[in-house]
């Protein structure tokens, strides 16, 4: 239960970062509609959680909430279909060189297809990392994997992330559909 | 590979966690290993190519404008069901009157300043059930149904019935909390309105209906059986009468 001295420290300080709720929600859902809603919704249970709030970092809190509403989310609309962990192989070919890689990595639209294309537990680490910035000490705290394991888990995710942008032709094909 | 090296730490390295110690060696180790050069350099271009991008999505404008006003009308919810503190303030007030004026102490009836703070209660509980989503918690229209529920929910029964041949149809129910006690909430529609019938035990003998308007509300509150009723909608106050009516009969 929130007096108005509260409701204003929640706009002050949770409020402006709703562009980064919103953009964590987008790729975890890969979408524009339910982002919305998602985000409007775990918003809504920020507000109901904040008095449990003591201060800290504002935004990893935030996007904790965020992240557990989406996975719940997908959950109960996709029937695991996204929770499905793809079998990686950790010893597969050798890391792309930097040219090919940068070439595929050019156009937006197939590095969205390739980060979208990730299983959902190494799209979350790629985008608070590479699209929000956070440390690796934030990151553990809004995916509650231990920080011991944030680098190894980042070091997966972007290996695949890597295959999936020089990867075969037909790989794409699948993912632009 | 003909790298020794965890390949993570490149990881740890190039996102600049690792600590001092840990970069120099990792620094060192780079002057002799091709592999891992390679690497980084494949990760720098990769962040480039993001940040290039530009796929970061922030939120539509009207986004803000949605989650403020869920906030508002959670915090509508809230400052009701914070009543109870400033119900005291309102019992307060009312004795303080009450001892000021030093004529209606020894009063046994309940008077009129009993009547304005319950109507401004009930009034607020027929309001907060409007919101979404509070109306009714049992969605019957069967007496059957509806009366059953209230079981284990409140240390009373309620009388429940349905009036739909009068042209007030039982829609439900729910329980409420009203002068900080939980009350049985019978939910009757009229045409377009919707009646909330708050019902809870009483003591006190019975007593002739009394009405009044607030807010552009009409309430109508009797006692009866060891029950005391209170009926409030924007209804017509004529309609109100008549439900009075029906459930004083029956």
């Amino acid at each position: 239960m929130l007096d108005s001295q509260d409701q204003v420290r929640f706009e002050t300080l949770v409020l402006p970062h709703l562009d980064a709720a919103h953009n964590l929600a987008r790729w975890l859902l890969r979408g524009g509609a339910d982002a919305e809603d998602v985000t409007q919704e775990a918003m809504l249970r920020a507000y109901r959680f904040f008095g449990g709030f003591h201060g800290g970092d504002v935004r990893a809190w935030l996007l904790q909430i965020v992240r557990n509403t989406c996975f719940s989310w997908m959950e109960k609309n996709r029937h695991g279909k996204d929770m499905t962990e793809f079998d990686e192989e950790l010893h597969g070919p050798p890391s792309p060189n930097p040219e090919t890689l940068a070439i595929a990595a050019n156009s937006r639209g197939r590095l969205t297809r390739a980060l979208e294309g990730l299983p959902p537990r190494f799209r979350e680490v790629i985008v608070l990392r590479e699209l929000e910035g956070c440390s690796y000490k934030e990151i553990a705290t809004i995916t509650s994997i231990p920080i011991g394991t944030v680098m190894s888990t980042l070091s997966r995710a972007r290996r695949q992330l890597q295959l999936a942008l020089v990867g075969p032709v037909n790989k794409e094909a699948v993912h632009g559909l | 590979m003909g790298c020794n090296r965890s390949a993570t730490i490149l990881h740890g390295y190039f996102d600049n966690e690792l600590d001092a110690l840990g970069a120099a060696d990792f620094e060192r180790h780079l002057e002799q290993c091709g592999n891992c050069v390679d690497a980084l350099e494949a990760l720098e271009s990769m962040r480039s190519s993001l940040n290039a991008a530009q796929l970061y999505e922030k939120a539509q404008p009207g986004l803000r404008q949605k989650v403020l006003a869920g906030i508002d009308s959670r915090r509508t919810v809230t400052v009701f069901r914070r009543r109870a503190a400033w119900q005291w303030l309102a019992v307060a007030a009312v004795l303080l009157l009450v001892t000021y004026t030093g004529l209606r102490v020894v009063s046994p009836h309940r008077g009129d300043d009993y009547e304005t703070v319950l109507a401004a209660e009930i009034i607020d509980a027929h309001l907060r059930s409007l919101q979404p989503g509070h109306l009714i918690d049992v969605v019957s229209t069967d007496q059957h149904t509806v009366k059953p529920w209230f079981d284990g929910r409140l240390d009373f029964s309620p009388p429940v019935q349905d009036f739909a041949d009068q042209g007030f149809p039982l829609q439900g129910g729910r329980v409420d909390v009203v002068h900080g006690r939980s009350v049985a909430a019978l939910v009757y529609g009229r045409r377009k309105h919707f009646i909330n019938v708050f019902v809870w035990p009483s003591n006190e003998k019975d007593a002739a209906p009394r009405s009044g308007s607030r807010q552009g509300y009409q309430w109508v509150e009797w006692r009866a059986r060891g029950m005391e009723f209170c009926a409030v909608s924007d209804a017509a106050p004529s309609a109100l009468e008549q439900l009075q009516s029906l459930l004083a009969e029956n």
